[in-house]
């Protein structure tokens, strides 16, 4: 056997186990998101009760809450940048990198000073390889995100804020937006201070609830305790719920950018695989050509010679 | 007498849903029970128990880790970030 066709064989048969193997990842990537996105819709009766609890209170009262006090200069911000702990999601985690860095890069044009937190072993790389501080980092899990996660991720930031010296004065996230399959967005949005949607036509115009309250009426509300320590227990439960949504579409992203990224590398394989059979058939058939021109050449002058 | 329509939300999916005749939970000041008819309320809850009496008299009693419970017009929404079933 001549040495291109062996070349091409050896080529088709390493494409071919690549193959085998981003395929099988494609279908683990289809097969988790489809977990994935329903965790995220899981959360939302829990992200309108929160909402609607905060929208009461907010109508209800006028209470100031450290939480979403605006500070009057701000000079430090953190960001938090979930990006995934895994690469081989095509462009997924440098979108997200990217975006931080135009966050960033804002930021410091604002005369903040920006406190880097990162999510995700790709981040975390992405810092280190330049050698830049930040300053926590969490990797681990970034394909299904846990709530004990979530909460020590908004009890640092948190922390963080609310720390008289020293501390940060806005809480910036950066995540992939799951908008459905076939396309996800990085997205910023600032955590803190929480900005309460208020009606600022006043407290009588709620639509969240109007589904039940005749009149679009919202009812007088009793705090118990007391308002301010409603909100303290709603703030901060409303703040760790933003930052595990986030994670979970992050988490939907990923694996959805991974099923995209498996898909299109199992279609080049088999692209590869078509022509290098091609090229290794050709091989063959100049091969058996070429003997055969040997042959009859051969006989031909054995034929002369007599 | 109407019943209230009570939702028990966690932060991973709704835990519980349906009529009740009564709530029990523990606020952070003490035990409070909720009936049909219960003026507007919005509760900051310590970690404990929450019962609920459905109508027949079945009760769902749970485990939750904090939260804050609303009260508007016989509905009753609690809302907890971990919710454990302890039992019937």
């Amino acid at each position: 056997m001549g040495a291109q066709i062996r070349e091409y064989r050896q080529r088709i048969r390493s494409v071919k186990s690549i193959k085998k193997i981003t395929r099988a990842m494609e279908l683990m990537a289809a097969s988790r998101v489809v977990k994935a996105r329903q965790r995220v819709d899981d959360t939302t009766p829990y992200a309108d009760a929160i909402t609607q609890a905060l929208a009461t209170v907010a109508g209800h009262s006028d209470v100031v809450h450290p939480l979403t006090t605006e500070a009057e200069n701000p000079t430090r911000a953190a960001v938090l940048i979930v990006a995934s702990d895994r690469g081989l999601a095509g462009a997924y985690s440098s979108a997200v990198l990217k975006a931080s860095e135009q966050l960033v890069t804002r930021l410091t044009e604002e005369g903040k000073e920006v406190v880097p937190f990162l999510y995700g072993r790709k981040a975390v790389g992405y810092y280190s390889f330049r050698r830049r501080e930040f300053a926590e980092s969490w990797e681990g899990n970034t394909d299904a995100p846990q709530v004990e996660r979530a909460r020590e991720i908004a009890e640092r930031l948190v922390e963080e804020f609310l720390a008289e010296e020293g501390g940060v004065d806005e809480v910036h996230v950066v995540y992939t937006k799951f908008v459905s399959m076939v396309s996800q967005e990085p997205r910023s949005l600032r955590l803190l201070p929480i900005q309460v949607v208020d009606d600022a036509t006043g407290s009588d115009t709620d639509t969240a609830r109007s589904g039940r309250d005749e009149g679009g009426q919202m009812p007088l509300y009793d705090f118990e305790p007391s308002a301010e320590e409603v909100l303290d227990a709603v703030l901060p439960q409303y703040v760790r719920h933003r930052i595990f949504n986030c994670l979970l579409q992050a988490a939907a992203s990923e694996l959805a950018a991974r099923q995209r990224a498996m898909k299109s590398a199992t279609d080049n394989a088999e692209d590869l695989i078509t022509t290098y059979t091609r090229l290794a058939n050709q091989a063959r058939q100049a091969e058996i050509t070429q003997e055969i021109s040997e042959i009859v050449g051969g006989a031909n002058a054995l034929a002369d010679a007599k | 007498m109407a019943n209230l329509n009570v939702e028990l939300v966690a932060a991973n999916g709704k835990v519980w849903e349906g009529e009740a005749r009564m709530v029990r939970v523990r606020s952070v000041e003490g035990d409070l029970g909720v009936l049909p008819g219960h003026e507007p309320m919005l509760v900051a809850l310590a970690p404990g128990e929450v019962h609920i009496r459905a109508e027949g008299g079945d009760d769902t009693t749970v485990e939750i880790d904090g939260g804050f419970m609303t009260v508007d017009s016989d509905h009753v929404t609690v809302v907890a970030e971990s919710v454990v079933r302890s039992g019937s």
